[in-house]
């Protein structure tokens, strides 16, 4: 590590050269240390477990004290050493030492200048949107019968979550009893709640394999991200959603033909406009056989895609994969919820897709421009409303499946988005925390502590892919059974009933417009 | 021989509907399909994925008389396509395997995203040719172009080859593409004829042709002679210039850790 005021040069006689110039010198960081460190050194055993669990090497033996030591400055504030002290020994904590408090000028607003001053480059961060926009899943109440329209006990009575994930044809015809429509693919899921897209490359191996076993366990989806899908989870082709994005990583015939759904990523919540880049340090042996790139080379991902300009070239590239899967599976469309993302769904449902996505600004990602992830697009709960109430009153919502994303947190979050107007939601964030995570947000530098967002060996062999799996499914299954409870207290036996029902829903706290564009009644009204 | 052959009047049927016959036709053990009349008609090869296993399509060939649509040959992943006529836009659009002959002109973002494959162009293309093209393992796509390209030739290129003839400028004409190879981190693009500076893109730099390069070249120059039957002027290694990439990781400084 280098040491603050060491000169730059590697050059030892010109080290000794005298005078200095500024230029030799490195720029010294003013930044405060973001968390505080307490070593308990009566508890502290000097085992060492913090050294080897911190890939940020905060914590060091001081050989000539014989004392284990730290440098904050370096904390991440994952807690991954604090959990796994075994005479807990230690705390981390917000640095309680901030700059002077200023009310336009936070400590945020001073550090990160700070950091841009000693690098000028993009400021990098993880995980979704952490700032103190309304969470207007917050904001709504769920409705209970009393009396009238008894509420029904999921415990005793058959509860319906099973969700059909494709596109509807606009009638049906029956003859003789049977189906005379032949219907478009329709995948089946037994949960509204699917995993939504996390790259190989952005996650470990064992990561992305536990995401992949708790959706064949739970009978629902996990989604490949746009990283293409590594040759061992082939197997898990009945459960997969496969993404073409602007890179097309990993993107050929037998890829496209290994799905239940092919979903074109048009845009991500998290970084809305702009494109992806996995850098060459993350693209190990394992992730260019998965990705199809040389190892070592940065995976970029244009902001755009290249053959996508318009909607008719959107509808040009959805034909092109229900070509090559032979119109055997669904086609979805992810976009970030954006300003005027109802025009582009409209659009999106007459360019053939079966499926519209919508990511709101709170949805996670491995890699964002801060400014990007804090500032550009929607809350989903605005834009999943506006979009769902587009489509109907364009009469084409009945053709499509919408799923909604981004800053999805509990189940009554899922019952909230469903009564809006999703048919299902994608979780990654929580499926992340249940796998480990604990947003400390530095996924980005491939570092993680937890062993999730990692390709470095040592560290990604700390998610044991069953434990992940069995958490995974234990969160889901969970959130089943509380819809399930929210179902039943409302007097609905199947979530299709809830969709778009926002009768169900009151809102709080919020201004007339906010109610407007939700379509929802104010509490007690 | 003759049952191998099988000819399609295109005219009047809708692409998937025309598609749906190809596939059928491989399907059946046609080797070799004949496409007449075809007018505006899209995805064609696109489809034949899990027809045969994936080395039998190797031997599969298209004639495609008239004017395919877009998306030609997109994810192609063995057959060999041969058009006679030009093509619009997206031909060989994220191609994996197979060949594309163009006895024609080409439109924009031909080879789009190729991971392999050969693509020949006779004339020239539109913009965006062969953007965002890479390559991996022994998957190294091709592209040659007979004349000159629109803007933005090479955008983003990770691999692949692209070989610009510029057989249709005179004189001193200079090539019509700009921005050619911005933000290219992979491959290589050679190109023969008059090219300016300020054509080329930032992050990009004129490299040594190296022996393997010359008989790169000399390979493909006679190919494109053969598929063509064209007898091309005696063309030397030495009137190419080779555009690479400065930097296999032109974005590594942009972040802040």
């Amino acid at each position: 590590m280098k040491l603050q005021g060491e000169i730059m040069s590697g050059n030892k006689e010109e080290n000794q050269r005298l005078p200095r110039k500024a230029s030799d010198f490195a720029i010294r960081s003013n930044r405060l240390p973001e968390f505080a460190i307490d070593r308990d050194y009566e508890k502290c055993i000097k085992c060492e477990v913090c050294i080897r669990q911190c890939a940020f090497g905060v914590h060091y033996r001081d050989v000539e004290d014989d004392l284990i030591r730290h440098r904050a400055e370096d904390c991440v504030g994952c807690q991954r050493c604090v959990v796994l002290c075994p005479t807990k020994a230690l705390t981390v904590r917000v640095n309680p030492a901030q700059y002077r408090a200023h009310g336009s000028w936070s400590s945020e607003h001073v550090k990160d200048i700070n950091r841009q001053a000693e690098t000028g480059g993009v400021l990098l961060t993880g995980s979704g949107n952490d700032k103190q926009a309304p969470v207007y899943w917050d904001k709504m109440l769920i409705n209970a019968s009393q009396v009238t329209n008894p509420s029904i006990d999921p415990l005793r009575e058959p509860m319906e979550l099973r969700t059909f994930i494709g596109s509807r044809p606009e009638s049906i015809k029956v003859e003789d009893g049977a189906l005379a429509t032949k219907l478009p693919p329709q995948v089946s899921v037994e949960t509204p709640i699917l995993f939504s897209a996390i790259s190989y490359g952005a996650i470990s191996y064992n990561t992305q394999k536990a995401l992949a076993e708790a959706a064949v366990e739970l009978g629902t989806l996990f989604n490949t991200g746009e990283g293409g899908l590594h040759p061992d989870f082939y197997r898990y082709k009945n459960n997969a959603i496969v993404q073409v994005a602007s890179g097309r990583f990993g993107v050929h015939p037998e890829y496209l033909n290994s799905a239940r759904m092919v979903e074109i990523k048009i845009g991500q919540g998290a970084k809305p406009g702009i494109g992806g880049h996995l850098v060459g340090e993350k693209v190990s042996e394992d992730v260019s056989i998965t990705r199809m790139i040389p190892v070592g080379t940065d995976a970029i991902s244009p902001a755009p895609q290249h053959d996508i300009y318009s909607i008719e070239d959107l509808r040009m590239l959805i034909f092109a994969i229900k070509e090559t899967t032979n119109y055997r599976v669904p086609v979805s469309v992810k976009i970030a919820a954006v300003h005027n993302a109802p025009a582009i769904a409209s659009g999106i449902v007459r360019a053939g897709a079966d499926v519209v996505v919508i990511d709101g600004f709170r949805g996670g990602t491995g890699a964002a421009p801060k400014v990007i992830r804090d500032s550009v697009g929607l809350p989903i709960e605005l834009a999943l409303a506006a979009v769902d109430e587009r489509l109907r009153k364009e009469g084409i919502r009945n053709r499509v499946t919408v799923i909604a994303g981004g800053g999805i947190r509990s189940s009554s979050d899922v019952v909230k988005a469903i009564a809006l107007g999703a048919d299902a939601v994608y979780i990654g964030t929580a499926a992340l925390i249940a796998c480990g995570c604990t947003l400390c947000q530095k996924c980005y530098t491939g570092k993680c502590n937890w062993g999730i967002a990692t390709q470095d060996p040592y560290l990604a062999k700390r998610v044991n892919p069953d434990i992940a799996r069995r958490r995974l499914v234990n969160l889901v299954n969970g959130w089943s059974h509380e819809i399930k409870e929210m179902l039943g207290g409302m007097g609905i036996n199947s979530i299709e009933s809830l969709r778009g029902n926002r009768s169900q829903l009151r809102g709080m706290d919020l201004t007339s417009d906010e109610l407007a564009v939700l379509g929802i009644k104010p509490a007690g009204g | 021989m003759t049952l191998d052959r099988v000819e399609i009047d295109a005219s009047g049927i809708y692409y998937s509907d025309l598609n749906q016959r190809v596939r059928e036709a491989v399907e059946r053990g046609a080797r070799k399909i004949v496409l007449k009349n075809v007018f505006g008609q899209r995805y064609i090869g696109t489809n034949l994925y899990g027809a045969l296993d994936s080395d039998g399509l190797v031997g599969v060939e298209i004639e495609v008389h008239g004017t395919p649509g877009n998306d030609l040959g997109a994810f192609l992943d063995g057959p060999a396509i041969t058009v006679y006529g030009s093509v619009m836009d997206g031909t060989g659009n994220t191609m994996n395997r197979g060949r594309i002959a163009i006895n024609g002109r080409a439109g924009d973002i031909t080879g789009f995203s190729a991971r392999g494959g050969e693509i020949f162009v006779r004339d020239s293309a539109g913009y965006r040719v062969a953007i965002h093209m890479k390559e991996y393992g022994d998957k190294r796509p091709v592209i040659v172009i007979g004349g000159t390209t629109q803007d933005f030739l090479g955008e983003y290129m990770a691999g692949g080859v692209v070989i610009v003839l510029g057989l249709n400028l005179s004189g001193e004409e200079p090539h019509y593409c700009s921005h050619v190879g911005t933000g290219m981190h992979g491959g290589a693009i050679f190109i023969r004829g008059r090219i300016m500076p300020h054509q080329i893109g930032s992050g990009v730099g004129e490299s040594e042709i190296t022996a393997a390069d010359e008989s790169l070249l000399e390979h493909y120059l006679s190919e494109y002679g053969r598929i063509f039957g064209i007898n091309i002027p005696d063309i030397t290694p030495d009137s190419f210039i080779k555009l690479t990439p400065i930097s296999k990781r032109p974005y590594k400084q942009l972040y802040a850790y």
